[in-house]
């Protein structure tokens, strides 16, 4: 009796302590990540970066001016289609649809969801580039809004559902259309969230590669024609990194801490957002 | 959830009533005001045939039409959204049509990949892909479980608030950059790691998981950094599902005399072990279409071998890496066929997961309820 005691006692503080170790081994790869990021980045990180082109291996300076404008661009044009028509479905699935439309239409935003994003590079490729003839900065976008369409929707529903439902029986008591009420008073009062959900898509789509690859394909020159090929920040970084160049590794390091801190940032800010809002909400 | 269909009566009843006003535009900036007297208007007199609203809106209030037309939009963004499923999977299966026609859907079972040829074998792929998931898995699984136990059980509430911020912030980073890091972290510490194994005095190196010459790169690296891609979604999804477990239980267990241990092994896990398994397959559908980092860390050889140190190729870097190189419309055609493999899986395993989920979802927030 005395000695199942003991034993059970050491086995519980074993296992909580196997328990602690692991927490600790799942939060490294994130702090080793940064650290080396930081300790090769900042020192690779100029300012010709963002003023200059690339340059052949071997010449000195260079920079990722073309992918840095790439990016924007390619993401900005994902992100006006993507959005709207995001927050447009989830407004459906809301304020429309009832109960059985909604949790199937959510259903089919989990499964889009978790589709590789290298897929839906060959969906876009498919729908976009074959017809064209030719890679292009838009069928790079397609490619990424495709990837951001269910994180929109997945995000700004769960914000519009939290919006009390005395919210819109108010509306609808004083007359209001419907479209209105939506529009004006359920949209608005999640509008933290919401946006929270938008930077957080945005940031997801920032770093995406696979996609691009037969999208967007990479431009060694600077392009801002949505119809030619373009590079984009996370394409280039992968060319730079399996080169066979130290300048070019050194580059690419430069390159991963922009698109981090960029990333990063922005999820943080996201948190902010929602965790200003909600303590708004509590006072 | 009930949302909808209480709010709809009251949207109607209201405005019919209402004297006719004079017709405006589409879609007036319709102030609180003017509508106002609406809702004070007398009593519904059953003025009769108010269903057919199609031919009744022009005349009536503009609201009417306004909330036609919005419905109508947001009803084709959503059906956009649930049609991008149904898209993917067209897509998908006519672009690898040419491909089935030509070698069947048997030949992708066998090992030969080489285009310029005409063979189009998957088999190696498919190994890959499978076997850098097992990998990945039955190190992620494990640790994301654990993880989350310290986090909900043991550690101190502020303190698993940081540890998860922590973890989910991983999630954020894009796999091109992990990849990047794997090269230049990873690879020579897997290699390091080879190497002590390979000059191991007790022979270690004859054993087949760890024999062949120690790279680095190989799929025991694209394990390791798949199981760091699939923690954050395990661990997050595991986490819920033990904050799930009702404190009934825990009390229970605790009123029994078990040790904080035993209280989570023979309580709490038993409770909870369908969700884990859900989160399981959630990384593990992440994990099988990972495209960059596997790339950037496999080696890109395509062989079937056994041993952990072996470089090797998934369907998602055979695809990222050839192509745009395809020396033919069907040599496209048969990765286009690997993508729907990928695209197949996927919508399986993430369907699965999900409804395992809601179900879970559904039978265990009674007891959480109740309390």
């Amino acid at each position: 009796m005395n000695r199942g005691h003991v034993y059970r006692k050491i086995l519980g503080r074993i296992m909580e302590g196997v328990c602690l170790v692991a927490a600790v081994i799942a939060v490294l790869p994130l702090f080793t990540f940064l650290w080396h990021l930081f300790a090769q980045g900042f020192s690779s990180l100029s300012f010709s970066m963002f003023t200059q082109l690339p340059m052949p291996p071997g010449e000195l300076g260079g920079g990722m001016k073309n992918a840095i404008l790439g990016s924007v661009l390619v993401v900005g044009l994902a992100t006006v289609v993507g959005i709207p028509v995001g927050i447009g479905a989830a407004i459906f699935m809301t304020e429309f649809a009832g109960p059985t439309i909604a949790s199937a239409l959510r259903f089919a935003c989990d499964v889009l969801s978790g589709i590789p994003s290298i897929v839906m590079g060959l969906l876009a490729y498919q729908i976009v580039v074959v017809p064209m003839h030719h890679f292009s900065a838009v069928s790079g976008s397609v490619a990424l809004a495709f990837i951001m369409l269910p994180v929109v929707v997945i995000t700004t529903q769960e914000m519009l559902y939290l919006v009390p439902h005395s919210l819109r029986e108010a509306g609808h008591a004083l007359g209001i259309p419907t479209w209105r009420i939506a529009s004006s008073i359920i949209l608005r009062a999640a509008a933290p969230g919401v946006l929270t959900g938008m930077i957080l898509s945005v940031s997801r789509i920032a770093g995406e590669t696979a996609p691009m690859l037969f999208t967007a394909f990479g431009n060694p020159y600077l392009s801002l024609d949505p119809k030619s090929p373009i590079s984009t920040l996370p394409h280039m970084i992968f060319n730079y990194a399996i080169s066979p160049y130290d300048d070019w590794h050194r580059l690419a390091w430069g390159g991963a801490l922009l698109l981090v801190l960029g990333i990063l940032g922005a999820t943080l800010l996201s948190r902010f957002i929602l965790w200003w809002h909600q303590r708004s909400l509590n006072t | 959830m009930d949302l909808p269909t209480t709010e709809k009566p009251g949207s109607r009843s209201p405005g019919p009533v209402a004297p006719p006003k004079a017709p405006t535009h589409a879609m007036p900036p319709l102030s609180l005001s003017a509508r106002v007297p609406d809702a004070d208007a007398p009593p519904p007199v059953p003025e009769e045939p108010r269903r057919p609203l199609a031919t009744r809106f022009p005349k009536r209030s503009s609201g009417r039409t306004a909330d036609l037309i919005f419905r109508l939009a947001t009803g084709a963004c959503a059906a956009a959204v649930a049609g991008l499923i149904v898209v993917a999977i067209v897509f998908m299966v006519r672009g690898s049509i040419p491909a089935f026609k030509d070698h069947g859907l048997g030949a992708i079972l066998s090992p030969e990949w080489d285009p310029t040829n005409q063979k189009y074998g998957a088999l190696t792929f498919l190994f890959g892909t499978a076997y850098t998931s097992l990998i990945g898995m039955m190190i992620a699984l494990p640790l994301g479980v654990l993880t989350a136990v310290a986090l909900v059980e043991i550690l101190p509430h502020s303190l698993s608030k940081v540890i998860s911020l922590a973890v989910e912030l991983l999630a954020a980073i894009p796999s091109v950059l992990l990849g990047l890091w794997g090269i230049f972290t990873l690879v020579p510490l897997v290699r390091s790691f080879e190497v002590s194994i390979y000059k191991s005095p007790l022979g270690l190196k004859n054993i087949p998981i760890f024999s062949g010459s120690p790279m680095g790169v190989g799929f025991l690296a694209a394990g390791l950094l798949l199981a760091i891609m699939a923690l954050p979604f395990i661990l997050s999804v595991t986490r819920e599902v033990l904050l799930q477990v009702p404190v009934s239980q825990r009390e229970a267990a605790y009123a029994l005399g078990a040790t904080r241990w035993q209280a989570i092994y023979n309580y709490i896990l038993p409770y909870s072990w369908k969700g884990i398994f859900g989160a399981g397959l959630l990384g593990l559908a992440r994990v099988l279409g990972e495209t960059m980092a596997v790339t950037m860390v496999i080696g890109n050889t395509p062989q079937i071998k056994a041993s952990l140190f072996a470089s090797g190729y998934t369907l998602a870097s055979v695809i990222a890496n050839e192509f745009t190189e395809a020396p033919s419309i069907l040599a496209i055609s048969a990765l286009i066929s690997l993508g729907l493999i990928l695209l197949v899986v996927s919508i399986l395993l993430n369907a699965a997961a999900r409804l395992m989920l809601i179900y879970l979802g559904r039978g265990s927030s009674s007891p959480r309820e109740a309390k």
